[in-house]
Formats: structure tokens, C-alpha cells, sequence
């Protein structure tokens, strides 16, 4: 009977798993690496942890994040960054997976940050289709376009933790009814398009042809495009969705002020960092009734094309390969190199596409063709 | 110089759903603070909004009867801006798409009935209520109302008077009730008003400048508010007491005067752009079918069935369907009794009477129409006459008392016993010998001063009728003098 299983027994039946501080688990606080947040306890579960729990796995712990993870690792955590032996920054999720303190990580990809995570340490990370896992219990930031993913040592034990909280969840009106499958399959005829524009991998490459797959270059010329019209949704939301930590209801409020503006004022100056600052700036002249239409509304024409050019890339191939991530490590963060570097996660951030991070590489699939990326993604891992 | 006084009006009406627009809290009214909320409408992460299906329901049979077009895509935007009443720090509206559009309501004034244009419906969440102590120096904020559903009704610019405002939001108002879509209550706050007005003078077409009374909720506060309010712009225009600016004003009831609020230096950018929570939802043909089965009758057309149907008069039949609790006890009551010229006089003249006195919302008014029927059928039978009646009606209404048992209790009961009448009038006669001789010689107006005296000795429960005729009897047996 449940109640008699011990702490130690449902650890052996099932898995643990660590959360990223911008998912909501019941008991632990839920930061979201701010001091917008300090001390802040929901009052639920996220769907995605509801279902963990529901299938025997015990949550551990919540993980460090940057602020509302908004930057490259987590070096604007509010808490701390977190950084390796040799000083470099790591994600704390992917950190605790490697290191074996927890079998999975579920983690919400705002902008990347877990994609690079993972693929810099010896992790995998999986972001699935948009729609496809439940937002229920995100921290929101840009809803348009992040999603709980998952991460964990193995391909294969990433695709089976997404298994279990994907599926159609009605708290989240953007939830789909359709499912993906997540089964590993033999690579052999898998069609793998590469871009002149995002530099060559050469060892996936070549791993991915000697597993049978081909292997096309080709053009993915709105690269920089997409990249610019990410940075416009992405801070245009982040404006909208920190504005309601406002030092009012809950989390920290400034301990001086002496009218209603001087309270906001007071406490959002005293709180949010200044990666979170720059985009509320930015995301607050791209909504502005000047800019609005030559900005944010271009914005989403992009994000339409990019959906139209990756969907007619997909017709003909099966995984785009591309890196993650431009350098094997970072000393630190700082606003231009994450806009540099998010000419690599943007294309599956601002589509929604599934994408799969590991060995310094991404392989984005077509929505709700995960098990493509999945297979070329198992190949990666045993060889590089 | 004549001027023309231009009014256009945005009125919000709470929509009668059981709960909120984004989340499952209640939201009816009536609940302790900070009683009727969660996670969502308090604003803490995590929660996302999905839609009360039943809001757009509501909202369409509004288009409907309101003759919009309805938009087959709906879709909602966010729009941002701090105040402590907003836990989101932005609200949810729609604002690059309403739901409806171009449609109008027919109006009856003075002079002649007027198309009235309605620009656009929308649908919004509503924001929670500050409560200030001015003891303590602190404010509180109350989530209870916060998304809260609502639709903003936004007319064409098209009004010329007080008295069509009146009239445009009499009909506005009665329709929301028949459809079901907002209980429309001004003293609750479940409907409000905001006016915008200008003043040109007529014929020329110099630029006007307009001001915006926000969140009017009166009728007859909205009506002071026009009047003076055009009067300031007439005397600014023609006399140059002021220089009148675009601006957002108050209005001071009590004092009888509008007051410009505090405003920024610049006009507000609420950065709207689309809600990406919120899927965009197709209305299909079904959809747009089931709303329309449903619709009312609208209170135009039942207006126009009694004048029809029981030759009532047009002015009683707009106050008969002012409310669609009265006009269906009026349908009831009338159908009962047959006698729907008496139903209708009840009602307006004594129904209408009584719940002034206790100053109940005539949507409020809930009485048996078994009861009310039976007892128009008594006065009009002559069980008891029409006073009795009235204090029965008076018991009806506040006590729900049946009023046979109330004629019975207080001994109402008509007198039909000719004996006893005829002894009565006998006696009469004797008492009042110089009266009969008076009536007998000719002064006929005489005879009602026999008749009331008859009366009074039967405790007024005598049926006019019998005594009259036993009177004549009696006076045409007397020995000839
Ligand atoms: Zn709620």
C-alpha cells in the first residue's frame, strides 16, 4: 500500500529528477533565478512535475537558473552563477545530471540556455514540439515560444522522461492534441541537412554517414533574420510577462517608497538584473505605437517565414544539423555574445520545432517528428 | 448660433456567467474579500488563461441582438499597464479584432424613432477594486472581480441629447437582460459608462474638441453629466471661457460638476499585441447557428406583439417590457386572467407603486402570477373592490400572501347578502328623510350621498351593484308624499 513504501524503495522503483527553478514544485520555492521572486512558494505542481511524481519518480531538488533563463548558463542568477573546475560557466541542471545527482532534469527552454547546457557537458537535452508538453507551472516568459524539456545522460532515457509528460493537457490552451513518439530507430537513409551559413560539423557528420545516414549543404540564408526577429519577440515578451513582479502581491517589494509609483519603481529597479532590464527596455520600444508595426509585426512575419522555410526544408530532409553553440565554453555572459550566439537556438526557438541538444551540436526535427532527431542524436552519442 | 451636442458612449457590461473569463474562480458577486480568487486571476506565474467558452456565447447573442456582424476568428490581445487593481499588470482585451462589429439599436425618442450605430462589441477581463483607508493611510486591493468577464459596447458617435442617451442605454440595457448576457445592474457596477461628447456648431465643420467621462454609473448622474458638460463646451466655444482640451474628466455628482482628472504628459501606450496563451478560435456555422435558436425575442418585437395582440397603448408597452421579469408576469397574469387591459393597469399603476415604495429593481420583482391573477379576478368579479385589492397586492408582494386568505382573514369579502343589504338601505332611508325628499324632488345628485351612506354602514363591502339597484327598489316602494 502506498503509504508504507519507503523514501529509499520509490527511489529504486522509479528515477529522480531535478527542476529548473522556473517550474513550480509544490513545497520548494520557485525563483526563477530573480530576487523578483525571493522566497516565493507556489501553491502547485507544473503538469510536467505532477506527471514525474504520478510515474514514480521523486523530485530531488529545484536547479539554479539565470534570471527568468533568459541568458547563455545562468551566469544572471540572482543566487549565484554556477561554473566547473576550470571556472567555466555550466547550467546547474545539466551540472547535477552529469555528475550523476540526479538521473533527469526537467528544464524550461526560454532561450537556449539548456540546448547549450547540454551541449556542453556530457548531457542530452531534449526540446520538444511546442504544444506538446504542457506550459501549466512555467514561469512564463515567452510564451509564444518556450517549453519544458528534458535532460538527462542518455538519448534514450531523455526520450522515455519526455514520454511521460508529454501528452494534451487542458490548463494549457496551446497544448495539441497530437502526440509524438520518441522511439530511437535505425539511422540508415536518414536525410540530414546541414547550412552553409552555420559552419560545418565535421565529426557529426561524419558519424551520421558511417551510421548510413546522407548528408546534404545547403543554404539557410534568413539564419541572421530569424535571429533578429527572435530577439524582437523574445524581448517584447519578457516586457509584458516581468511586468506583474511589481513588489504589490507577493515576492520582494522595496522596503522604501512613498506613493504607488515609487513602489514599482523602487522595486523592480532593486530586483531585476541587467540582462532582464535590457530586453524589458528593448521589449518595451518594440511594442511602442511607433514601432510596432516595423518592428514587432515584422517580427512575426519572419517567425512565418521561418516557419514556412524550415517546413519546406522538412519535406526533403529528415534532421537539420546545425551547432549549438559557437565555442567549447564560456568564462562568462554578456548581452552580445547571447545575441551572437542565438543564431543557433533561434531557428527551433522561434518555430517551436523539436529540437535535440548534445555534443556540442543541435538536430532540429519537423513538429512532431522528435524520433528523427532522437535516432541522429543516438548515433552522436556513441561516437563523439 | 445653434450647436449640436455629439455623444458617442462605451459601456461595459459584466457578463452573466458563473465564473471567470480565464480560470474557473466564481464570479458572482457577493463573496468576502479576496474570496473568488487563485493562482490566475491573483497574477502568480504558472497559471494560463483558457477561455470560458460560455463568454463568447454571450458576447454573440449580444452581436446578435445588437445586429453586428460577427467576426468568425476570434482572437485576444494583451494590453499592458501598471496599477495595483491589475495583478498581470496587463489585461486581456481584444483589440486588434472585436468580436463584433457594425451593428445598430433603434431608439424612441420625442420626435422620432433613430438608428443609433454600434461601432464594435469586445471582450475583456475585468480588473479587481482598491479600497482606501484614509484612517490608516493604506489601500487594499480586492481580487474578487478581477477577470471578471465583460463586453464593451462602444457606439458611433451618433447621440444628440441627454434624453437619447437615456433612451439608447433604457434599450441597451434591456436587451443584455433578455438575452441573458448581463444581469446590468448600475447600482452594483455590473453595467458602466464612460461618455465621450462634443459640441459643433451646427453646420460647420470646425474641428471639436472632445472630453471623456470615464466609469458614469447612473442614469440620471450620465444625464447631469451631459448637460453640463455640453454647456461648458458651448459657453468655452461662444464665449471663450476657456480653452477646452482633449482630456478624461470626472464627474462630482454631488457637486453637480465635472472635474478634469489628473493626466500624464503623455497619452498612455498600452503596447497591445496579441496574447500568444490564447489560440485563435474559429466560430464556425453551427456555432453561429445554436447562438441565433436561442436568441430572445427581443422587448421591440414583444412591444409590438401587445399593442397587436390586447390594443394596449404603445407608452404602456414600452414600460411592460422595460424588464423581462415584468413583461413575462404581465404575459402570464394576462393569460390567466383573459383580462390583459386590467393585468396591464395593475401593473403599471400598482405593481410599479409598490416596488418604488420599496425600492426594488423591477427585474427583482417576484411575485406568484397565480396569486396576482387570482386576485385581479377577485376586484374584477366584485369579491372585493379595487381598494381591498390594492392592500392584497400590497401583502402579495412583500409577504407573498395569497390574497383569498387575506380578504378572508381581514373580513374583504364584498357583501353579497340582499337581505341584509335591504335592511340596511331601509334604515338608511329612515335616517335620512330630508335627502330622499331632496333626491325625489328632483336634485339627482342627491342619491350619491344615499349611496355613500349605504356604504359606509356596510363597511365598504358592499357590491356597488346590488346596492344601487336595492336603492332604487327601496326608493320607488316609498309612499308617494
Ligand atoms: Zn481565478
Amino acid at each position: 500500500m502506498a503509504e508504507y513504501i519507503t523514501q529509499a524503495e520509490i527511489i529504486s522503483n522509479g528515477r529522480t529528477a531535478v527542476v529548473d527553478d522556473t517550474i513550480l514544485v509544490t513545497g520548494m520555492p520557485a525563483t526563477a533565478g530573480s530576487k523578483a521572486l525571493e522566497n516565493f512558494k507556489p501553491l502547485f505542481d507544473a503538469e510536467a512535475v505532477a506527471r514525474l511524481k504520478a510515474n514514480g519518480y521523486v523530485i530531488s531538488g529545484k536547479a539554479n537558473v539565470g534570471e527568468f533563463a533568459l541568458d547563455i548558463l545562468g551566469e544572471t542568477s540572482y543566487y549565484g552563477a554556477v561554473t566547473d573546475a576550470d571556472g567555466c560557466l555550466a547550467g546547474a541542471a545539466s551540472s547535477l545530471v552529469a555528475a550523476g545527482k540526479a538521473d533527469c532534469a526537467l528544464c524550461l527552454d526560454v532561450n537556449g540556455a539548456p540546448r547549450r547546457a547540454a551541449a556542453l557537458s556530457e548531457t542530452v537535452f531534449i526540446k520538444p514540439t511546442y504544444g506538446t508538453v504542457s506550459r501549466h507551472g512555467a514561469i512564463p516568459c515567452v510564451c509564444s515560444a518556450e517549453q519544458i524539456g528534458v535532460a538527462a545522460r542518455s538519448v534514450a532515457h531523455a526520450a522515455d522522461t519526455l514520454g511521460v509528460i508529454a501528452g494534451f493537457d487542458q490548463k494549457d490552451g496551446t497544448c495539441i492534441h497530437e502526440s509524438a513518439c520518441y522511439h530511437i530507430t535505425n539511422a540508415e537513409g536518414l536525410r540530414v541537412f546541414t547550412a552553409d551559413e552555420l559552419g560545418s560539423q565535421k565529426k557529426a557528420e561524419d558519424a551520421l554517414t558511417a551510421a548510413g545516414a546522407r548528408i546534404r549543404r545547403g543554404s539557410f540564408a534568413i539564419a541572421e533574420a530569424v535571429r533578429s526577429a527572435w530577439h524582437v519577440l523574445l524581448c517584447a515578451e519578457v516586457c509584458n510577462n516581468l511586468s506583474r513582479y511589481d513588489g504589490v502581491k507577493y515576492g520582494y517589494r522595496a522596503p522604501v517608497y512613498t506613493n504607488i509609483d515609487e513602489l514599482y519603481t523602487n522595486s523592480r529597479s532593486q530586483t531585476l538584473g541587467i540582462t532582464a532590464k535590457s530586453m524589458i527596455l528593448y521589449g518595451s520600444d518594440v511594442l511602442s505605437k511607433d514601432r510596432y508595426t516595423q518592428c514587432y509585426e515584422k517580427a512575426l512575419r519572419i517567425r512565418r517565414l521561418a516557419h514556412e522555410t524550415l517546413t519546406k526544408l522538412f519535406s526533403e530532409y529528415d534532421v537539420f544539423l546545425l551547432p549549438a553553440c559557437s565555442v567549447p565554453s564560456y568564462k562568462n555572459g554578456s548581452l552580445e555574445l547571447l545575441y551572437r550566439e542565438s543564431l543557433f537556438t533561434a531557428p527551433a526557438s522561434i518555430t517551436g520545432f523539436p529540437a535535440v541538444a548534445l555534443r556540442g551540436v543541435q538536430l532540429i526535427a519537423a513538429p512532431l517528428m522528435e524520433t528523427k532527431a532522437l535516432t541522429a542524436a543516438a548515433v552522436l552519442e556513441g561516437v563523439i | 448660433m445653434a450647436f449640436e451636442i455629439v455623444i458617442g458612449l462605451e459601456v461595459h457590461a459584466e457578463l452573466a456567467t458563473r465564473s471567470k473569463i480565464f480560470c474557473s474562480c466564481s464570479s458572482e458577486r457577493g463573496a468576502e474579500q479576496n474570496r473568488s480568487v487563485c493562482p490566475a486571476c491573483a497574477g502568480m506565474p504558472g497559471m494560463l488563461p483558457v477561455i470560458n467558452r460560455k463568454v463568447i456565447d454571450l458576447a454573440m447573442t449580444a452581436g446578435m441582438l445588437l445586429n453586428c456582424q460577427i467576426n468568425r476568428v476570434i482572437s485576444f490581445d494583451k494590453k499592458n499597464y501598471y496599477y495595483p487593481d491589475l495583478p498581470n499588470a496587463y489585461q486581456i482585451t481584444q483589440w486588434f479584432s472585436p468580436i463584433c462589429r457594425d451593428g445598430f439599436i433603434n431608439i424612441d425618442t420625442q420626435d422620432e424613432p433613430r438608428k443609433i450605430g454600434i461601432k464594435q462589441i469586445h471582450m475583456e477581463e475585468d480588473a479587481g477594486k482598491l479600497i482606501h483607508d484614509s484612517v490608516t493611510g493604506t489601500s487594499l486591493v480586492d481580487f474578487n472581480r478581477t477577470s471578471v468577464p465583460l463586453i464593451e459596447i462602444v457606439s458611433q458617435p451618433d447621440l444628440r441629447s441627454a434624453g437619447e442617451v437615456t433612451a439608447y442605454l433604457h434599450r441597451l440595457r434591456a436587451l443584455l437582460r433578455y438575452g441573458g448576457i448581463s444581469q446590468a445592474r448600475w447600482e452594483e457596477g455590473s453595467i458602466r459608462c464612460d461618455v465621450n461628447i462634443s459640441v459643433r456648431r451646427e453646420g460647420a465643420d470646425e474641428k471639436s474638441v472632445r472630453t471623456e467621462m470615464k466609469n458614469m454609473n447612473s442614469l440620471s448622474a450620465i444625464e447631469r453629466a451631459i448637460e453640463y458638460e455640453s454647456t461648458r463646451h458651448i459657453e468655452a466655444i461662444e464665449y471663450g471661457t476657456e480653452r477646452l482640451i482633449q482630456e478624461t474628466r470626472g464627474w462630482d455628482d454631488a457637486q453637480g460638476c465635472s472635474f478634469s482628472m489628473r493626466h500624464k504628459e503623455t497619452a498612455a501606450d498600452y503596447r497591445y499585441f496579441p496574447d500568444p496563451n490564447l489560440m485563435p478560435i474559429r466560430i464556425d456555422e453551427n456555432w453561429i447557428k445554436r447562438i441565433q435558436s436561442a436568441l430572445p425575442e427581443t422587448p421591440e418585437l414583444r412591444a409590438g406583439r401587445y399593442i397587436q395582440a390586447y390594443a394596449l397603448s404603445k407608452p404602456d408597452c414600452e414600460l411592460l417590457v422595460s424588464s423581462p421579469a415584468i413583461a413575462d408576469l404581465f404575459e402570464a397574469v394576462a393569460e390567466k386572467t383573459g383580462l390583459p387591459r386590467e393585468t396591464a393597469a395593475w401593473i403599471i399603476s400598482d405593481l410599479f407603486r409598490i416596488a418604488r415604495r420599496l425600492k426594488t429593481n423591477l427585474d427583482d420583482i417576484s411575485i406568484s402570477s397565480e396569486k396576482f391573477a387570482d386576485l385581479i379576478i377577485m376586484v374584477a368579479n366584485n369579491e372585493i373592490n379595487r381598494a381591498a385589492g390594492r392592500k392584497a397586492l400590497d401583502m402579495l408582494f412583500e409577504h407573498g400572501t395569497d390574497p383569498r386568505d387575506f380578504a378572508r382573514d381581514n373580513n374583504l369579502a364584498i357583501n353579497k347578502d340582499t337581505g341584509d343589504m335591504e335592511q340596511v338601505v331601509r334604515q338608511i332611508l329612515r335616517d335620512h328623510a330630508d335627502i330622499v325628499s331632496d333626491y325625489v324632488g328632483g336634485r339627482v345628485k342627491a342619491r350619491q350621498a344615499l349611496v355613500g351612506a349605504v356604504m359606509r354602514a356596510l363597511k365598504g363591502k358592499g357590491d356597488p351593484a346590488i346596492v344601487n339597484h336595492i336603492l332604487d327598489d327601496a326608493i320607488a316602494k316609498l309612499p308617494s308624499e
